[in-house]
């Protein structure tokens, strides 16, 4: 297999405060294939965001990333000073917020941001610049894109303007877009057509894109590949059909379990008992196992790595043999 | 059943003839004044606006029954639970509780009303005085309504309560901040039960929570209602949440009914081209690998509504007739009504809406 | 969540008193961020401190003064315009005189103490800073209560009425009331209601500020949903101004008494620098500072530069606090 477009190693993201460091990511692994769609996906405080936000270097102060790093095509980005990971930005990687309000700067028509990015990430003049932002316009859905391109974003609706902060985050045409929840604040309607016009964009372009969503729906409709995270870490990563269908991980067994669906005639939903800690209280071993009906004296113990499932990756003892647990003993008596 | 179930359940002496109906909304219209001030009008020369958030619905509720309304943000679905509880009054219309007309009361002829009739609200960060202890906002209205006869007595009964929606009684002495989402959800749950109603409005009590804690909540909710008897009017933009709590749905599409039915009539063969929309807007879950082809359009601005049927600009089936006469509900013999002239002429085709409409997206 | 878990009898007996209470909410205070901005901002510590010795100098002026100078009959021609006990001047008549420990800070021309001066002129300056405060608290979150929670006609007569008066300076207004009040007194008692009238001046002359912040705070909280449930259960709308809304918007509103505390002694020593505030027979720090400062070409600077300083370190240190306060309590600025 090629190299992956995108690596995230061992990441782990800290938030400093007076009352001790917070670690909101710990310890995270994964990677994204050229013209890849990962999905992450977790509850409100698993991480997803903040993982999203660090890859495209805009971690709001406090948090820092304390370890790891990111690599974009083999080359390290998570220590590039700022004016270099702002060209980075844009050109490279493409961002896609929840709120299209907060994304688009209401004081200059959409053509004017379109063009000033453009121009800024790719040597064309005011002429050139112009005709491409229509056409990404015209790309990404917008009725009649040569004059809605002197428009201001209230003009707009909510779903097109979506498609307008959709259309800027390609203006540079980047290898990998991340997308943060790009349809929660929109109506189920024009939830579907966001995503089938993001599906089609990165199938045209062969751009890969990290999805973070809590919606599993939008997951199972878009996404190549998932990774679930829970309380900052990666509790299982897969294909997508399988993740959903058959999750190895209790966590994901149960997360799934607790979706209504329509059709199914359940009258009691798979419930998850409590909550997710606090990052003020994580549990040690497993971060799940004040929840997993699943939990034996291990999970207590030792956190686990992603072991083999079968056709996932699943960060949970059950999946761990005699061997590994002897390597995992002699491994943590080495670093003790 | 435990003391308290059965302290909550409806006295049974109350139940007459008509009681099986819990409420009855007919014809019933919320319009809001949204002109600019009386200068600007005078001067730029403008009519009044108006926002017609509900516009002529009917429906009702039977004991013991979930009845939901689902729609896209600005169908009017809130506004209706609004309407019912009575914080807002209608402009035309009726609502009627328990054989009750309480459309046009007053706060203080409400009273007696709102002990049996209690709300449960979307955010459960806002819902909850944040100044208050939780003791103090589950018995605000048991304190209101003199439902016990010493502060013991209430302090008592808020323990029960918490308990009723699996909470600790020793959480009363905390501030709201010190809990999660789905607890904060279950506080607010414990003070609309306060008072002992037997008809709750939800106004969509999950769509803020994360989804294992949404399951969490549905639960319980319709564990209480088994227990308590209660009655819903189930408010939420979730089609799947909707199937999995109601018994029976209507579909508001701008400030209308699009279609009322049955849960399992309305999933398993829906009929207005609006419900067929939505069922298809569902993402696959089942990984059946079904590729949806989304309907182009979005819901037009409320103020300025397209006439006759509010859905005919992005009907695949609309005609002229559409364009101009407002379609009214028709009583299916499955227990249905649906606001389309396309299904009372038979032309809508069965089957799902994408494939006809399949459209640029 | 088992459905099938039973209620058992809840432990109420438990319930803590209000000493456990207090002692409770004391703990959350200690343990807050607010508490933890206050000691992590030096200058506010300082502000702090000097603001509560000023208050308690204030407080207890009789007991902590050297000297009663509203007693006239303690007073010595032999003691007056003496200077500050560090240093001497030549009199006009030729004399050499020194400064006395007995009299810190130096002496005025009728011989009062310049230092106990300043402390019963701290303790007038706080009583109407705080009078005029809580009057325009009371006026102002009462009206903005109303006028937020209400809306509609009720608030723009309310807006409207608080636009007009804040197109006069507040000074002119204060004047203007302080004035006209004082005309239909009896002259007998104006006098003696002269810091009473001067409170209502002050007070009635700065409710806007209050009514704007709590109308704007009302307008954000009656939206919220807790609002509503308690409109859902039924309670008058009054109670739910009071229990519900007030607590809620009372944040910024101690912000702008703060700063607005230091604004009134401001205005108040303003007045009676003019000479029309409290008469000279009990006077503020601004009447102290109008008195001494006649004397100022005399060479006789320490009547009036002591009680500007102190005036200017009080309202200082207020203000500090109010500062302070305002950005410990907005969770943007942490």
């Amino acid at each position: 297999m090629a190299d992956p477009l995108l690596k995230v190693e061992n990441l782990r993201i800290e938030f400093p405060t007076r009352r001790g460091t917070l670690v909101a990511v710990d310890d995270i692994s994964l990677h994204i294939n050229k013209g890849e769609v990962l999905g992450v996906v977790g509850e409100s405080g698993a991480g997803k965001s903040l993982t999203g936000a660090s890859i495209i270097g805009l971690l709001e102060p406090p948090g820092r990333i304390a370890a790891g790093q990111i690599l974009l095509d083999g080359k390290r980005i998570d220590n590039l000073p700022y004016e270099k990971m702002r060209q980075i930005r844009g050109r490279e990687i493409g961002a896609i917020f929840q709120d299209p309000l907060t994304s688009l700067n209401p004081l200059y028509s959409v053509g004017f941001q379109l063009i000033e990015t453009i121009q800024t990430h790719l040597p064309m003049d005011k002429q050139q610049a112009r005709q491409r932002a229509i056409d990404l316009l015209a790309e990404v859905g917008i009725p009649a894109p040569e004059r809605r391109i002197d428009h201001y974003p209230h003009q707009f609706s909510g779903g097109m303007r979506q498609r307008v902060v959709i259309a800027l985050a390609l203006c540079a045409n980047p290898k990998l877009i991340i997308a943060d929840e790009p349809t929660t604040a929109l109506d189920v309607s024009i939830q579907a057509q966001i995503i089938a016009l993001l599906k089609r964009l990165c199938r045209d372009h062969g751009t890969a894109v990290m999805l973070v969503t809590h919606d599993m729906g939008v997951i199972a409709e878009t996404a190549d590949r998932v990774a679930v995270m829970y309380a900052g870490r990666i509790a299982e990563i897969g294909p997508v059909k399988e993740v959903i269908k058959d999750g190895k991980h209790p966590y994901t067994h149960g997360l799934m379990g607790s979706i209504p669906i329509l059709g199914h005639d359940t009258e009691k939903l798979t419930q998850i008992e409590g909550a997710m800690p606090r990052l003020t209280d994580i549990p040690t071993g497993c971060a799940y196992n004040p929840r997993c009906p699943k939990v034996f004296d291990r999970c207590y113990r030792d956190r686990p790595d992603l072991l083999d499932a079968g056709t996932t990756r699943a960060a949970c003892w059950l999946y761990d043999d005699d061997a590994k647990a002897a390597a995992a003993v002699t491994g943590e008596t080495a670093h003790v | 059943m435990s003391e308290v179930a059965e302290k909550m359940s409806p006295d049974p002496t109350k139940i007459g003839a008509d009681a099986e109906t819990v409420l009855d909304v007919q014809g019933l219209k919320r319009y809001f004044d949204v002109s600019p001030p009386f200068l600007n009008r005078l001067i730029e020369r403008t009519d009044k606006a108006f926002l017609k958030a509900v516009d002529g619905i009917d429906f009702r509720i039977e004991r013991g029954e979930t009845f939901s309304l689902v729609g896209e943000s600005g169908c009017g679905k809130s506004t209706v639970a609004r309407l019912v509880v009575g914080l807002y009054s209608p402009t035309g219309g009726s609502v009627t509780f328990e054989g009750q007309e309480i459309g046009g009361l007053s706060r203080k002829e409400l009273v007696p009303v709102r002990r049996r009739m209690q709300m449960i609200f979307q955010d459960p960060y806002a819902s909850l005085n944040p100044r208050w202890r939780v003791e103090d906002i589950i018995a605000e209205p048991i304190r209101f309504f003199g439902l016990t006869n010493n502060n013991n007595e209430t302090l008592q009964r808020v323990g029960e309560l918490l308990q009723l929606v699996n909470l600790s009684p020793k959480d009363m002495e905390k501030y709201p901040h010190e809990f999660s989402g789905g607890q904060r959800q279950r506080i607010s749950i414990a003070r609309a039960l306060a008072s002992e109603p037997d008809f709750l409005v939800c106004d969509e009590p999950t769509s803020a929570l994360d989804v294992s804690v949404q399951a969490q909540i549905l639960n319980l909710m319709k564990d209480l209602q088994k227990r308590l008897n209660l009655t819903y009017l189930f408010i939420s933009h979730n089609l799947a949440v909707v199937y999995h709590m109601s018994d029976h749905i209507g579909v508001m599409y701008l400030g209308r009914l699009a279609e009322v039915a049955p849960a399992k009539t309305l999933f398993e063969k829906p009929r207005h081209p609006y419900t067929k929309l939505l069922l298809d807007t569902i993402p696959d879950l089942d990984m059946t690998g079904r590729e949806r082809v989304p309907v182009a359009g979005e819901v037009p601005n409320p103020i300025n509504p397209p006439s006759g049927c509010a859905f005919h600009p992005r009907c695949p089936f609309a005609n002229d007739r559409c364009k101009a006469e407002r379609p009214e509900p028709i009583k299916m013999p499955d227990g249905a009504a649906v606001a389309c002239h396309g299904v009372e002429e038979g032309r809508i085709p069965e089957g799902p809406i994408s494939g006809i409409a399949s459209q640029d997206i | 969540m088992a459905d099938s878990k039973t209620i058992e009898k809840p432990i109420v007996e438990e319930h803590m008193g209000l000493f456990a209470r207090i002692g409770d909410s004391f703990r959350r205070f200690l343990d807050g961020d607010i508490f933890y901005s206050f000691i992590h901002s030096p200058i506010t510590v300082i502000a702090f401190v000097v603001t509560v010795i000023c208050f308690v100098l204030a407080a207890f002026a009789p007991w902590l003064a050297p000297h009663n100078t509203n007693d006239i009959a303690t007073l010595l021609l032999d003691n007056a315009e003496l200077p500050p006990f560090w240093s001497s001047y030549t009199a006009s008549w030729g004399e050499e005189l020194h400064g006395r420990t007995e009299f810190l800070l130096g002496t005025d021309p009728d011989g009062r103490d310049v230092l106990s001066g300043i402390i019963f002129g701290m303790q007038v300056s706080l009583i109407v800073g705080f009078g005029s405060v809580i009057l325009a608290m009371a006026i102002g979150i009462t009206l903005g209560l109303i006028s937020g929670y209400i809306g509609g006609k009720t608030d723009s007569v309310i807006m409207r009425i608080a636009d007009i008066q804040l197109s006069f300076p507040a000074i002119l207004v204060a004047l203007l009331l302080f004035g006209g009040i004082k005309s239909v007194l009896p002259p007998a008692e104006r006098q003696d209601l002269a810091i009473w009238v001067l409170i209502l001046a002050i007070g009635v002359s700065n409710w806007v500020q209050f009514a704007r912040t709590v109308r704007g705070s009302t307008m954000v909280e009656k939206s919220k949903e807790y609002v509503q449930a308690a409109r859902v259960i039924g309670l008058h709308p009054i109670l739910i101004m009071i229990r519900h809304v007030l607590p809620n918007v009372m944040g910024p509103v101690l912000v702008i008494a703060t700063i607005n505390l230091a604004l009134a002694i401001i205005t108040e020593a303003t007045l009676s620098f003019l000479g029309v505030g409290v008469p000279p027979t009990e006077p503020s720090l601004g009447t102290l500072i109008r008195v001494g400062q006649q004397y100022l070409f005399s060479g006789f600077w320490w009547m009036t530069i002591f009680p500007a300083l102190a005036l200017v370190v009080l309202a200082l240190s207020v203000n500090l606090l109010g500062d302070w306060l305002r950005d410990a309590l907005n969770p943007k600025l942490r």
